[in-house]
């Protein structure tokens, strides 16, 4: 009997701004679905800019002790502008992890509650009513289960919402990204899987993350669909999620994108690459950096040049320090913040707690101590 | 490797002496292998496993996938196969993915398999608060292990005792939660032997001694309750135990103290209900009961989750509350 092939597959991969600013128009005709138009390219390579400018004074305060460890974005906007934009602002939600806040800033989170965040303080963490975007995920891989039962519960509700998470490529080491990847898919939610590859899970590469070829491969297995991107090419991304987003829509299923990116700056400000990753590695991808990219596309096309470029970073500049004041501005947070939101009604053993700042119950009840007091 | 300047000069921090003590066993032990997320090329996120790749190679010293049941489940594997596994958690606040391994599997094969299979491996785990570190960094989860049987649980606060506790915890036939605290971690050094020691697990050790209060801790609050006693009026005479392994516990030692002088106070960083210091309560309790002339007093945690960075120093137990509390139970 002959061998039969059961499966097989191949993974595309999608570049159609190269890093030179070459434009490919036969896989994104201008004016058709999912491909940018000019005032689009422009307005995004403008929050590209601010991003970049908050995550380098992000950089700076922490240095200057004014904000303790922070995550960088750099390198890596094009992947969450590009997801970002193709996400409908107050109707689909976003599950991040810690590395796409231009996407959540997009969606109208108010960026000095990201800063809040890193500077210690939950009160960064209260998301305004209509801001759909969960929290930063801090510990790896959990919040792409959330967003499957997020897109699972609008699936029941009929509701026309899809739901994107984003994480890293050591995050797709984690079981949770396997388990959310085959509830999706079983239960066919309208759900998108975007995988930040940006080469490193702290020290560790990707080739000694996995043995597979590429991230998007895993798709594969559960039966979602899958495509590999330039992850610092805008046009590619956006066209991905596009893409992706109008297939969760129809009830056509999962997919998992994968964005070959970068992390261009270190870990977290608590990292040094160089103890691990060699500079030319890391020059070699300064020059795929998705800002100068854009720059040239833009400016060959005419719609940009230097007075525009000026006076964009005028505005971030002053949006920076904007944000800067406001994080800095706000008083310290009261100690009832540690336990006014535990629950919806403060249990009156924790009220104690509270109004005491004790635990221990001579401390708790100073009525007790005095009962006895000198009486020994 | 030999000892820096600095180290023979002013002494080993936590965080030597842990990487000393790993290196001298790898030396001597050809089975014990390190693995975890980043402890190769870059030494771990602390640098504890600092330089051991470089010396025992890629096959001894690990970077792992990302996946904490991933790390302890292939430890448990390891371990039952012959080998003496000293997986590292990164943060305490990520024993989560690997608490199933753990607590269901680590500490129970021997138990299920009537003593034919064992699973002797150390977890190392950079454990509580006090660095400003960001959320789900700063965790005291011990009571969970410690209420789980199965495994031994140590918290080591000084160099010195970290090096022999550790060497002993990777020689047990059994596994052994490890935590590190983290605040200690180059906060204090001190002149810790060259030659690899052990010190046996369940021995608690009385840092002073005194006849008219006793205070109880382990881990990082060692250093906020001898800055209490350092605060305390000098009549006041202090017996400060250090309990260092968690589980089994030194109850001999512990109700010894509490019968000598008949008040106790247990400081600990972990939210109080249902904590370690809750059973070292009760055990008292039912021990001591006829000498206690006070009831006994736990500064903790608060029974909220451990704050961000901003109100992290209002969440740990101050030397100021852990003065009070004694002055109350001195004075009651
Ligand atoms: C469950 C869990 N384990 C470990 C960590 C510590 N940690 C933080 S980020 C990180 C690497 C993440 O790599 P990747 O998923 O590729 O995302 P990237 O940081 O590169 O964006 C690790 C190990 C964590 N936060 N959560
Ligand atoms: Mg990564």
């Amino acid at each position: 009997m002959p061998v039969r092939t059961a499966y097989q597959a191949k993974i595309e991969f999608l570049q159609i701004l190269d890093e030179h600013g070459h434009y490919d128009a036969k896989l994104a005709p201008p004016g058709t679905e999912g491909v940018l138009t000019d005032e689009q390219a422009v307005f995004l390579y403008e929050r590209m800019i601010e991003c970049r400018r908050l995550d380098e004074i992000a950089f700076t305060l922490q240095r200057s002790g004014r904000m303790y460890t922070y995550p960088q974005n750099k390198g890596q906007e094009a992947a969450a502008l590009g997801s970002g934009f193709a996400m409908r602002k107050g109707t689909d939600w976003l599950v991040p992890c810690y590395r796409e806040n231009a996407a959540l800033f997009l969606h109208g989170l108010p960026m000095h509650l990201v800063f809040l965040h890193w500077m210690g303080d939950e009160r960064g963490n209260a998301i305004p009513a209509g801001v759909n975007v969960t929290p930063i995920a801090i510990p790896i891989g959990t919040q792409m289960l959330h967003a499957t039962g997020m897109a699972w519960a609008f699936k029941m509700r009929k509701d026309d919402r899809c739901v994107i998470t984003y994480f890293g490529d050591g995050a797709t080491s984690e079981g949770d990204f396997h388990e959310a990847m085959n509830f999706a898919t079983t239960f066919n939610v309208p759900a998108i899987f975007f995988c930040q590859n940006n080469q490193w899970a702290i020290s560790v590469p990707r080739e000694q993350q996995m043995a597979s070829e590429t991230v998007a491969q895993k798709a594969l297995a559960y039966g979602a669909q899958c495509v590999q991107v330039d992850g610092n090419d805008i046009f590619a991304v956006y066209k991905a999620t596009y893409d992706a987003r109008e297939r969760a829509r129809a009830g056509g299923g999962v997919t998992l994108i994968e964005a070959v990116t970068y992390r261009l700056g270190d870990h977290t400000t608590a990292d040094d690459a160089r103890r691990y990753r060699n500079s030319e590695e890391v020059e070699a991808w300064q020059s795929k950096d998705p800002l100068i990219r854009l720059r040239k596309f833009i400016t060959a096309k005419g719609l940009w040049d230097d007075a525009k470029q000026a006076a964009i970073e005028e505005k971030a500049k002053a949006m920076v320090a904007e944000v800067v004041k406001k994080s800095e501005g706000i008083e310290k947070p009261s100690t009832d913040e540690m336990f006014n939101f535990l629950y919806a009604q403060i249990p009156e053993e924790l009220r104690k707690q509270r109004d005491t700042l004790r635990t221990h119950s001579l401390g708790l009840d100073p009525a007790q101590a005095g009962l006895r007091a000198g009486s020994h | 490797m030999p000892r820096t300047e600095k180290q023979i000069k002013d002494g080993l921090t936590l965080v030597d002496a842990i990487n000393e003590a790993l290196a001298q066993e790898m030396e001597r032990d050809s089975r014990v292998v390190c693995l975890g997320e980043d402890v190769g090329l870059n030494g771990g996120v602390f640098r504890v496993t600092e330089g051991l790749q470089k010396r025992f190679g890629p096959d001894r010293v690990i970077d792992s996938p990302l996946s904490e049941s991933g790390i302890m489940g292939t430890s448990i594997g390891l371990a039952m196969a012959g080998m003496r596994p000293v997986p590292e958690i990164q943060f305490e606040g990520f024993m989560g993915p690997a608490y199933d391994q753990l607590v269901n599997h680590a500490a129970r094969f021997r138990n299920r398999t009537r003593g034919s299979l064992t699973v002797p491996l150390t977890v190392r785990v950079p454990w509580g608060g006090g660095i400003h570190a960001p959320e789900f960094h700063s965790d005291s989860p011990e009571a969970i292990y410690i209420h789980n049987p199965g495994m031994k649980v140590v918290c080591a606060s000084t160099p010195t005792d970290a090096k022999g506790l550790l060497l002993s915890a990777i020689r047990d036939p059994d596994p052994v939660i490890f935590f590190e605290p983290k605040r200690v971690y180059r906060s204090y050094r001190e002149q810790v032997p060259e030659e690899e020691y052990t010190i046996p697990l369940g021995k608690a050790k009385v840092l002073a001694e005194g006849t008219d209060v006793t205070m109880i801790t382990w881990g990082a609050n060692v250093f906020q309750c001898l800055e209490a006693i350092d605060q305390l009026p000098e009549d006041l005479s202090v017996e400060l135990i250090d309990l260092r392994t968690l589980n089994p516990l030194d109850w001999d030692t512990v109700c010894a103290s509490a019968e000598k002088t008949g008040r106790v106070v247990i400081v600990q960083e972990a939210a109080k209900t249902c904590s370690l210091a809750s059973e070292i309560m009760a055990t008292i309790m039912e021990r001591c009961f006829l000498n206690l002339k006070a009831p006994v007093q736990r500064v903790c945690g608060f029974d909220t989750i451990m704050p961000y960075a901003k109100l992290e120093l209002d969440y740990l137990p101050s030397p100021k509350i852990i003065v009070e509390a004694t002055e109350q139970v001195a004075a009651y």
